[in-house]
């Protein structure tokens, strides 16, 4: 059975979640001490990603770090459909998005992670960066809802929907509301409906 | 941001961090109560300033507490950091956009349990909280809620399955409370939960949860990231909660027989006269104009 290498709060983590909940992959969790025991450093860590970041996935002999490969491969494995990632034309865009997601919209995580857990750090730069993340996402989402779309990358969800989702509805953590991304609001709500979505602390299903 | 001029909020002691939180050698910025703190910690202790001046430590179970005032009396008693099969798990610091005194009222709250930790302390097809007790002990100046009773689909880390918690509260500063709790391992003994809130000032707050639990068989990581995770799923609500501050005039919230203990836990508070973290009242008009 695949392994995910775990921290509950992690957003980056969520998304290995949220992807497995939707294709109804079955895995084991090890639950990391991130915070407060920095576990994710300790050798043991070091050893299986020598980042020292989380998420970490073992899949038979596959050792994964990077939340994005993380995607990719579940999609890769266990969609038959190739929606999720799609080979065609819209691959290079599906890629680019995960690019962002792992990139720039991280400014949100490390304000957050300021903000929430202390950790050091300039929240007022972080945060003006995170702002013009959500920007990117929310136009770019607008001209698709303009256009009679709703997802990221063409008529169906992939891969692109999951690495953007978290941080985007974490922003709150990091003191930006969505109150400015009405185009990003419709889709979130679209994500929350897909069949087989869990929340996480903090993106409650409630909603 | 200035030093509150409350004294009822001043002379009370307030949690900095667990001591394992401040690395020795270094100095720590932190704040207390609208003022600037820091903290120096060496290998022979601590040195806590405010203010221009040295303040008053102690380091029961492994905290650092101080307080800007006089309290009137030291750190309560936690008579079950004496037994030695607990296991003693330091949750790390959560900062909240919140007044603390929001966050030791949650913490008292049964009846969201369903709603905001679905499937885990509440299950949505048994929302109900059954009757309980609550007492103010003038002795010891605590809040009490006792008799607490609530089907739990996952209570704990260590759960395998559904039980019904008894659970046992315990509020003994304005912004420090436990709650006694059945571990779903050792049904007649009590796990401690505390929250230990350090309001940073009257809309912000930080959570120092710290747990003294019975659980041979969870990695300290499971039973953190239980904690964390249940903590989290509050954080969202706290910070939407309007007003920011607590409400203590008459009429601005209307509680219900569930919230028993948080209308005991406000009275408290009038009472002690403290106003810091709360929303400020329009109906104490003067007796002169």
């Amino acid at each position: 059975m695949p392994k995910l290498y775990d921290y509950v709060l992690s957003g980056s983590c969520y998304k290995v979640r949220l992807l497995a909940a939707l294709l109804g992959v079955k895995y084991a969790t090890q639950t990391v001490d991130f915070y407060p025991g920095r576990e994710h450093k300790s050798p043991q860590m070091l050893a299986l990603n020598p980042l020292g970041q989380l998420p970490v996935f073992e899949d038979d002999g596959l050792l994964l770090r990077d939340a994005q490969a993380i995607l990719c491969h579940l999609a890769n494995r266990y969609d038959p459909t190739g929606n999720w990632l799609p080979r065609d034309q819209r691959f290079g865009q599906v890629m680019m998005w995960l690019g962002f997601a792992g990139g720039e919209l991280m400014a949100i995580s490390a304000a957050r992670m300021v903000l929430m857990l202390g950790y050091p750090g300039d929240v007022e730069t972080l945060r003006a960066k995170g702002r013009m993340a959500m920007r990117v996402i929310e136009d770019h989402l607008a001209d698709r809802q303009l256009a009679g779309a709703i997802w990221t990358v063409g008529d169906t969800p992939t891969i692109a929907d999951i690495a953007l989702f978290p941080y985007v509805m974490l922003s709150h953590d990091a003191g930006i509301g969505h109150e400015d991304y009405p185009a990003i609001n419709l889709w979130q709500r679209r994500v929350r409906r897909l069949p087989g979505f869990v929340g996480m602390p903090g993106i409650p299903d409630y909603f | 941001m200035s030093l509150t001029k409350d004294k009822a909020a001043i002379d009370q002691w307030y949690v900095l961090g667990a001591t394992q939180d401040f690395p020795i050698g270094q100095t720590v910025a932190t704040w207390l109560l609208g003022g600037d703190v820091t903290v120096t910690r060496q290998a022979d202790g601590f040195e806590v300033t405010g203010e221009g001046r040295r303040l008053p430590i102690r380091t029961h179970y492994n905290h650092l507490w101080t307080s800007f005032g006089t309290p009137a009396r030291d750190v309560f008693a936690l008579p079950e950091a004496e037994e030695p099969d607990r296991r003693w798990l330091y949750c790390g610091g959560v900062r909240v956009a919140a007044s603390g005194l929001r966050l030791i009222e949650n913490f008292l709250d049964l009846a969201h349990f369903p709603y905001v930790h679905t499937d885990i302390l509440g299950s949505e097809e048994k929302p109900e909280v059954a009757k309980y007790d609550v007492e103010q002990r003038r002795d010891v100046d605590e809040i009490w809620a006792t008799k607490c009773e609530f089907l739990q689909p996952k209570a704990a880390a260590a759960s395998e399955g559904g039980q019904i918690s008894q659970y046992m509260y315990r509020v003994v500063s304005p912004f420090n409370v436990m709650l006694y709790k059945t571990p779903p391992t050792a049904p007649n003994r009590w796990d401690v939960i505390a929250l230990f809130v350090q309001p940073v000032d009257e809309t912000h707050a930080i959570a120092h949860p710290f747990m003294l639990v019975i659980d041979p068989s969870s990695t300290d990581a499971e039973i953190i990231a239980f904690q964390q995770m249940i903590f989290l799923q509050d954080k969202i609500v706290l910070e939407n909660q309007r007003p920011v501050q607590l409400p203590l005039q008459p009429g601005r919230e209307t509680p219900t027989r569930a919230d028993l203990s948080s209308v005991l836990y406000r009275r408290w508070l009038k009472e002690k006269a403290l106003t810091f973290g709360t929303e400020p009242r329009t109906d104490q008009v003067s007796d002169f104009a």
